[in-house]
């Protein structure tokens, strides 16, 4: 189709038909304010930060959601854009209650930044609170309403991209407000603490229920042995806190920094991901081989174990046994690593850098204490580990590289693609095509199963037995296949879902902003770090073995269900509020 | 054979009055005076008259009483329908040289002429006999056995009636936008969420003609290709409901809706759903938001209805008002409409006439009309001899009119030149003894409360046009307020998502406009000086 032409500030510019005139303006350099648009959500109109004026036109249109036209005339300065652009954004500010020094989002708030750029030195009205009671009730994710600017972002990421609705517009006029059901804390309302809604949130009104203090009063006690693990989807995305552009691997500068923080040993998840494999290859096998439940869905991603537990509980029976990496690491810490080094496992404090907010709520769940104490004892996100860096100095772009220690950090390539979505399907086909056929996998490049698309299949021939495979991310992907599976049209064996969009390079806790471009080029920095690595196959990692020889026997054996595997209820947390 | 027929009125407003026991209490003495064969009492829905009690008419008299009680049914029954001798205190006195007449096909009621409430208060309600005896259904029957949908289509178009829900946009052109979508399924929804304050035409409709817009929305269909449609009812209409409800009944009874009617291939039928009371659900973008089980929150146009609308399928949203006009359009003729009312705004007008008015109450009125001609005449003045201050014309959020525009006729091309509308057909009189900033204030309070939220310059900028109008009122603003209250409202008018948060302002706008000084007189002098910083 002819691209239509238009012009924005009398520059000519021309694009496909269906751009919108934010997308336009942008081709030539003129970025236009905006609040309540997020690239990976349909426009909603509501901020009216972005109007412009268009030729011909007496009402001001939002360049969000306004189509191109051909020969369209469109002003993104004239005064009255400028008089209503400044008005919206004192009436947002007037609610705002401008607690810059202690908020979370200090220096990474659009609402500051917009009101910087707008030259903003006095406001018009008078501020008036909005209402809302913060709400630290869920272990993951904390709401902070009386900084809520109504953009909905976090509403729609909720509705739409997770297709779980916690939390919804409440009210009307002046006192709308967003709000869960029942106006019930996150913790007793049917959220996955996935934290996708803090990624999207422009202000602070939702951010991670913090673990640095308590992290610090750790490392600081020296009767504690303080261990950290970083999950892979860390090491493509903490530079960005820094100020690197996305896509940067900086796993051993990351590694650097956290011994200056002053852990004892820097492990790697890594290295329980490949265990996964090896435990969650093995159970997929077994089922086959025994005609057990199928097909087989992940359990990596807490976000989405909630999810099944809330709104498929009927499906539990489908998800893996298998602890997440995570949890693994830590019941492993607590007994295998302390027997190992002659440490009290009472003395050994567990830290996780997660990319994730769900993990923060999974440490606490009453099932992952098979060490005899709780087996991760603080989560941390990506982001708060960057905070923790930045209190003590370090700038980790200027340090030099260091080595993660041994045994819980050596890991392979398969481990190390767990951050991306599809990657935990690509490390089992590796592992179990390999004991299935007992043949050397030459390309080890699986990228069939690699992509954004929301639900990718893929089918794998072992040994004359066709494997059917499908992969999810996104809850309302996730939310899709259940259906399918639901209705008996899901003829898969293996499904990898996890909750977050890009999968955990794209989690609740990782830095923000997100967006499907700063995902790819995370994406990237994985499949790089994975390419880089000597070992790409989990089941030949040398310390996942000698794991297996000196401790737990064999995958799936008594000993690694006790340590490495759970079980799941459904929550049906509705039921007896509408009975 | 009955001698006589005695009309009552059953709508909100009456039975409020005690309708219901003077109805009860006049078939008593009717039995008692043995004249149970001779009267028949029918009930009816509005006669259009307000604030006046009970009121009945007697036929073939034409004598209308008001205020009728218990009481005073035996007078009536003794006297006027016994021995033929009109109850004069009871009798309700026009103004003078007016006389009441009900007429074949455009009834006058003074100045006023009946075409949408052509059956109101003449025909029972509750009977689709009357309704088909008074020519109900043969528009329907005609289009669909001798006419084709376009040649329907063509004669909306060519009447030029502009819809009756306050945008007054084409409704020919509006149908014609959903009939040439090609869509397996097509929608007609019938916007009866009226929540305008003053405003309660739709509902008098509604009660007392429910037929016709079972009729006008199945012509719609016809002519769109629609065999679905909904009735959007505001859920405190009671009566309304459970009217269009029996009238739906009846219809699929008769075969004027559900499969085949007419044994032609034209299938139709029709839902009601009711609103929960939030007056943005009047929007039509926002109404189909709530029928589909959402927020009641307007959405993005484009797409319009007609080509995505309910559930992302071609839908026609019109009023109630204009639904009514359809079928008298297809039986009279494009030209007919055309010959009422003005050449820009063709047809009649569906008012509500509230405030400071000697009579107030519904009214129709052709295009055209003067505001002097609605007050002074068919309102019979103003209370107390007090004067004229404004006139607030289609609902909260219609224009100022001052004693500037008492004698310009009110069509949609003069009223647009002065920056007001007809609107949804509220009319509000307001006194001079009012003051003109807390009369604004009154306005922004609505919207304040009734913005859905979903934009900063509407949920955001109504609260704070409250609070700066609270603020002048309490003697506490300052000169600067008043700019910024001018400021804000203007951002508003081309800033807002939808027509609430774009039309709030005109009120304000028009009261600056024209009572400025007035504003300016409640700033408090000894803070004049200070910034408008509040």
């Amino acid at each position: 189709m002819a691209n239509i032409n238009l012009t924005i500030d009398g520059i000519p510019v021309s694009v496909p038909q269906g751009t919108t005139v934010l997308e336009a303006a942008e081709k030539v350099n003129i970025k236009i304010p905006r609040l309540c648009y997020h690239p990976d959500l349909p426009p909603v109109s509501a901020c009216r930060l972005c109007v412009v004026d268009i030729k011909g036109d007496r009402l001001l249109r939002t360049a969000c959601s306004w189509k191109c036209q051909d020969g369209m005339e469109v002003s993104t300065r004239t005064p009255h854009v400028r008089d209503a652009r400044k008005m919206a954004l004192e009436l947002l500010l007037s609610r705002h209650p401008m607690l810059c020094t202690e908020c979370v989002r200090n220096g990474s708030c659009e609402l500051q930044e917009i009101a910087n750029q707008f030259g903003i030195r006095e406001i018009s009205f008078k501020y008036n609170e909005r209402k809302g009671d913060k709400d630290y009730s869920s272990a993951a994710v904390v709401r902070d309403p009386s900084k809520c600017i109504l953009c909905r972002r976090c509403v729609q990421t909720c509705e739409l991209v997770q297709s779980v609705s916690a939390i919804g517009m409440e009210g009307r006029g002046y006192d709308v407000w967003v709000d869960t059901p029942f106006n019930e804390g996150l913790n007793d309302i049917a959220c996955v603490a996935c934290g996708q809604c803090i990624d999207r949130c422009p202000v602070g009104a939702l951010y991670e229920n913090s673990h640095i203090n308590q992290v610090w009063v750790a490392l600081d006690d020296p009767k504690k042995h303080v261990i950290v693990q970083t999950a892979p989807a860390v090491r493509v995305a903490i530079g960005e806190e820094f100020g690197m552009p996305p896509g940067g691997l900086v796993t051993n500068q990351m590694v650097a920094a956290l011994r200056r923080i002053g852990f004892d040993k820097v492990f790697d998840t890594d290295f329980t991901a490949d265990l996964t494999i090896m435990e969650e290859g093995h159970e997929l096998l077994g089922r086959i081989k025994e005609g057990g439940t199928l097909p087989l869905l992940t359990s990596c991603s807490p976000g989405w174990v909630n999810f099944i537990e809330h709104f498929y509980p009927s499906l539990l029976p489908h998800v893996s046994s298998c602890k997440s990496p995570q949890q693994m690491f830590g019941a492993l810490a607590k007994t295998y690593y302390a027997e190992k080094e002659g440490i009290n496992p009472e003395d050994i404090y567990v830290v996780s850098i997660m990319p994730c907010t769900a993990k923060k709520q999974e440490a606490g769940r009453s099932e992952m204490s098979s060490s005899g104490y709780q087996d991760v004892d603080a989560v941390l996100t990506t982001r708060e580990a960057a905070v923790m860096m930045k209190q003590v100095g370090i700038e980790l772009p200027q340090l030099d590289d260091d080595e993660y220690d041994e045994p819980l950090g050596i890991s392979t390539g398969a481990g190390v693609i767990f951050g991306a979505t599809g990657g935990v399907m690509e490390a089992a086909l590796r592992t179990v095509y390999e004991v299935v056929t007992e043949k050397k996998l030459e390309n080890v490049d699986i990228k069939v199963v690699r992509g954004i698309q929301g639900i990718r299949e893929a089918e794998i021939d072992l040994n004359g037995t066709k494997v059917k495979a499908a992969v999810a991310h996104g809850l309302a992907n996730a939310r899709e296949l259940m259906d399918k599976i639901v209705k008996g049209e899901a003829d898969y064996h293996f499904i990898e879902i996890m909750a977050c969009p890009g999968g955990c390079l794209g989690g609740g806790g990782q830095p923000i902003p997100t967006s499907e471009e700063i995902r790819k080029k995370r994406a990237e920095a994985i499949y790089k770090a994975d390419k880089g690595l000597s070992m790409r196959k989990s089941h030949e990692n040398p310390a996942v073995l000698q794991l297996y020889k000196e401790f737990l026997g064999e995958p799936n054996s008594h000993k690694a269900h006790e340590l490495l595997h759970t079980h799941y209820k459904g929550k049906e947390i509705y039921k007896h509020k509408v009975a | 054979m009955h001698r006589i027929h005695i009309l009552i009125a059953m709508d909100s407003h009456t039975l409020a009055q005690g309708a219901r026991a003077v109805k009860d209490a006049l078939l008593k003495d009717l039995s008692l005076a043995g004249l149970s064969d001779e009267v028949k009492v029918v009930e009816t829905g509005s006669l259009g008259i307000y604030k006046k009690g009970v009121v009945l008419v007697v036929f073939p008299d034409n004598i209308y009483y008001t205020g009728v009680t218990v009481e005073n049914v035996a007078e009536i029954v003794s006297e006027h329908i016994v021995k033929g001798r009109i109850v004069e205190k009871l009798k309700y006195s026009k103004a003078p040289g007016t006389e009441v007449k009900v007429q074949e096909k455009a009834p006058r009621f003074g100045k006023q002429l009946r075409v949408v409430l052509r059956n109101a208060g003449i025909i029972d309600p509750e009977s689709i006999e009357e309704y088909i005896a008074h020519n109900g259904y043969e528009a329907l029957g005609v289009a669909l056995t001798e006419k084709k949908p376009n040649d329907i289509l063509e004669q909306v178009k060519a009447s030029d009636l502009q819809g009756r829900g306050g945008a007054f946009f084409p409704t020919g052109v509006k149908w014609g936008f959903a009939a040439r979508e090609k869509a397996e399924q097509k929608y007609i929804i019938c916007n009866a969420d009226e929540g305008e304050p003053g405003t309660f035409k739709d509902r008098l409709i509604l009660e007392g003609d429910p037929h016709a817009i079972i009729e006008g929305m199945a012509l719609a269909g016809y002519a769109v290709g629609a065999s679905k449609g909904f009735i959007y009812i505001r859920g405190e209409y009671h009566m309304s409901i459970a009217r269009i409800n029996r009238s739906i009944e009846q219809a699929r009874e008769n075969g004027l809706l559900g499969e085949k009617i007419f044994d032609t291939d034209f299938s139709f039928d029709i839902e009601v759903r009711e609103g929960a009371g939030a007056y943005i659900c009047g929007e039509e973008t926002a109404l189909i938001e709530s029928i589909e089980g959402k927020r009641g929150e307007p959405r993005d146009k484009p797409p319009f209805p007609p080509s995505e609308g309910l559930w992302g399928k071609p839908t026609i949203v019109n009023n109630v008002e204009t639904l009514a006009n359809i079928p008298q359009i297809i039986l009279n003729g494009p030209e007919w409409l055309q010959k009422l009312g003005t050449e820009a705004s063709p047809g009649t007008k569906v008012f509500t006439l509230v405030g400071n008015i000697n009579n107030p109450g519904l009214i129709e009125v052709p295009m055209g009309i003067t505001l002097r001609e609605i007050i002074y005449d068919i309102g019979e003045g103003i209370p107390q001899g007090n004067g004229f201050l404004l006139a607030q014309l289609g609902g909260t959020t219609g224009g100022i009119l001052t004693a500037e525009q008492l004698d310009l006729p009110l069509d949609t091309d003069n009223l647009r030149k002065i920056g007001a509308g007809l609107g949804s057909g509220a009319l509000l009189v307001v006194d001079d003894t009012h003051n003109v900033v807390e009369v604004v204030k009154n306005f922004v309070e609505f919207f304040n409360h009734e913005s859905c939220g979903k934009c900063t310059l509407c949920r955001e900028g109504t609260g704070r046009l409250y609070e700066l109008l609270d603020k002048l009122v309490s003697g506490q603003g300052v000169l600067k307020d008043v700019d910024l209250i001018e400021r804000l409202a203007k951002t508003m008018m081309t800033g807002a998502f939808c027509g609430l948060g774009q039309a709030a302002p005109v009120p304000i706008l028009g009261c600056l406009k024209y009572f400025r000084q007035e504003f300016e007189k409640m700033v408090n002098t000894e803070q004049k000086s200070v910034s408008a910083v509040v």
